[in-house]
């Protein structure tokens, strides 16, 4: 609860100015409906103390954690016993995603997921046309495990066994040039694919008040 | 993103289309209507016949508001603009619940009784799709719905899911939740849990009623002031976490590429934006006073000033702000403009209350560059009203 109550002290330091601001108005209006009353300020916080739990809702159930808990994490966790090749994944490809993505991965009509480009630059602010592919764009290989699993193909989302998807990540990563031809894609080997992009990510420094 | 003449045309004749069937079904106002007995009372309000403001789709997976039809601030619900990424889901309320577990002490599943029955807050905000800036195609006829339609106010009702984490013990190294909606995509955003202590939600209500199945029916995670894409709709889990997830929303796409070579990424906050919705394409207006009027809202809190410049820019008044001015929610400004008849570029810059200024276009290319999507413009934009009194989008270069 300290470590809790730290957090707290933290984002309300960061976000100070609307707070202040936000309760202030908040204040004032209501005031401005009893102007008969004398001037007396309002209290903030309610009167009656919420508990510390309602007892509202029941415990969730290991099985149905686990039915719905599908996601993995950059570090691999959450990645499903399972294994793939490119050539595992290369008639899959054919079969459920060419037709929106293109032949070899860089035609389209939908998102192009193919391509790399020289000295792995990263131009996409300055060069419109550049393509966000996953070998010149994405951040991370597990991303693109996670995200196929979850809502691919769109007219048949979850409809791929963890081998397929592990067999099309590989394809995928392949054509990206980020991986052998051979190299085989599992829990273990996906979260160590090196992604040419990740470094270019850096968090929103947006500060306030700006001049 | 871009929107074609023929999607224009087609958007004109679908509403040309709906015209006729609404004049079939109606029959004509009478010449006089206080002599004619009025219509019965019936269970379901409808609006004035001659009344049609619609959406505009683009594509399949969005629509923007018609904020050239709409007054005030609040967003009528049916037309609340839309954003999905695997369609909308039909979800049967009785069967819906809320998993949250992950680093909890106590993992659990809340059905929409349930979440019903916690404590209840309703908040006035806006949402915005960070990728509400539709200006950038190359054609001078646009409306405001088309120029920014991908954003809406609403009352929106819900439980604080800070009461929720408590209720579930949410452990002190939790820093970052996965939400998940229940779509096709399965939509995930991971979300800092410093969010749940300020002012998320878990809403189910809009404008008083229940949450439109657009807007995520039957809850939905809403993240005030944030871009619209983290209040992930439909929500069907939530994961605490001490990292976040790094899913494809939050990495390929919802990232932005810097003018420096880096991209943000968790850019959550949107800017201070403000819109001239009248006069503006396609309306046509006289010579004599004019109301010039529209929204400016932010994710930082309050809109503290709209400037208003009928010269392009060369000088600025302040207009006036419609009180009260809601925190994070679209505030309507007003201007009163005597317009003599030459040619004018009339535009809004917003101010919000920690001081940072709507960018011009130079300033947002020299820290952003140029780029495809864009999410995250907020530029100021301008109408050029002509000698006859036609209202034009003014068209810029972006590269």
């Amino acid at each position: 609860m300290k470590t809790s109550g730290m957090q707290r002290a933290i984002a309300v330091c960061a976000l100070g100015v609307i707070a202040v601001a936000g309760d202030g108005g908040a204040i004032s209006l209501a005031a401005q409906t009893r102007a008969a009353a004398p001037a007396k300020p309002l209290p903030s916080k309610p009167s009656a103390k919420e508990p510390a739990t309602f007892g509202i809702g029941r415990p969730a159930t290991p099985a149905e954690v686990a039915a719905l808990d599908v996601d993995v994490g950059p570090d691999g966790a959450g990645l499903p016993p399972g294994r793939g090749t490119s050539a595992d994944g290369a008639p899959i490809y054919a079969a459920r995603c060419a037709a929106c993505h293109g032949k070899t991965g860089k035609e389209g009509p939908n998102d192009v997921l193919v391509g790399r480009l020289p000295g792995d630059a990263f131009p996409f602010a300055r060069d419109p046309k550049a393509p966000k592919t996953i070998g010149s764009y994405w951040p991370y290989a597990t991303t693109v495990f996670d995200y196929i699993r979850r809502a691919m193909p769109p007219d048949a989302p979850r409809s791929l066994g963890d081998n397929e998807v592990y067999g099309l990540v590989a394809y995928l990563l392949f054509l990206n040039e980020l991986i052998p031809a051979d190299a085989v894609i599992d829990q273990t080997s996906l979260p160590k694919v090196t992604m040419p992009a990740r470094d270019h990510f850096v968090p929103d420094t947006r500060g306030r008040p700006k001049p | 993103m871009k929107v074609s003449r023929r999607d224009l045309l087609a958007g004109a004749a679908a509403a040309v289309a709906l015209g006729k069937t609404a004049a079939t079904q109606e029959t004509a106002a009478p010449s006089d209507p206080s002599k004619v007995r009025g219509k019965p009372s019936r269970a379901l309000g409808q609006r004035a016949p001659s009344e049609k403001p619609l959406r505009q789709p683009r594509g399949a997976t969005s629509s923007g508001t018609p904020h050239q039809d709409l007054y005030g601030t609040i967003t009528p619900a049916d037309l609340h603009f839309e954003r999905h990424h695997g369609g909308v889901p039909e979800i049967d309320p009785k069967t819906y619940s809320l998993l949250i577990h992950g680093m909890v002490e106590r993992p659990m599943v809340f059905t929409l009784a349930d979440l019903k029955r916690f404590p209840s807050v309703s908040r006035v905000h806006f949402l915005e799709c960070s990728g509400n800036f539709g200006g950038r195609t190359g054609s001078a006829e646009l409306t405001p719905q088309q120029v920014a339609g991908l954003t809406s106010t609403s009352e929106w009702t819900g439980v604080a899911l800070a009461t929720l984490f408590r209720e579930v013990g949410v452990r002190p190294q939790a820093k970052w939740f996965l939400a998940e909606g229940q779509d096709a995509a399965l939509l995930t955003r991971s979300v800092p849990v410093s969010k749940a202590h300020d002012d998320a939600l878990i809403a189910y209500g809009q404008n008083g009623e229940a949450i439109r199945p657009e807007q995520g029916y039957p809850a939905r995670l809403f993240l005030p002031g944030w871009e619209g894409n983290a209040s992930v709709k439909w929500i069907r889990r939530i994961e605490l976490s001490d990292h976040p997830f790094m899913t494809r929303e939050e990495t390929s796409k919802y990232t932005d590429p810097m003018a420096d070579g880096t991209a943000r990424i968790f850019s959550f906050l949107m800017d201070a934006r403000s819109l001239i919705t009248s006069p503006a394409y396609p309306q046509t207006i006289s010579r004599g006073w004019i109301e010039i009027n529209g929204i400016a809202w932010t994710g930082s809190g309050k809109i503290q000033r709209v400037d208003v410049s009928t010269d392009g820019g060369a000088t600025w008044a302040p207009a006036r702000l419609q009180e009260p001015v809601l925190s994070k929610a679209h505030t309507r400004f007003r201007h009163l403009w005597n317009w003599t008849g030459g040619e004018a570029a009339i535009m809004s810059r917003a101010v919000d209350e920690t001081g940072y200024v709507q960018p011009t276009r130079p300033d947002l290319i020299a820290s952003r560059g140029v780029s495809t999507v864009g999410y995250h413009f907020n530029p100021i934009t301008a109408w050029l009203v002509r000698t006859d009194g036609t209202v034009v989008f003014r068209q810029e270069s972006w590269t």
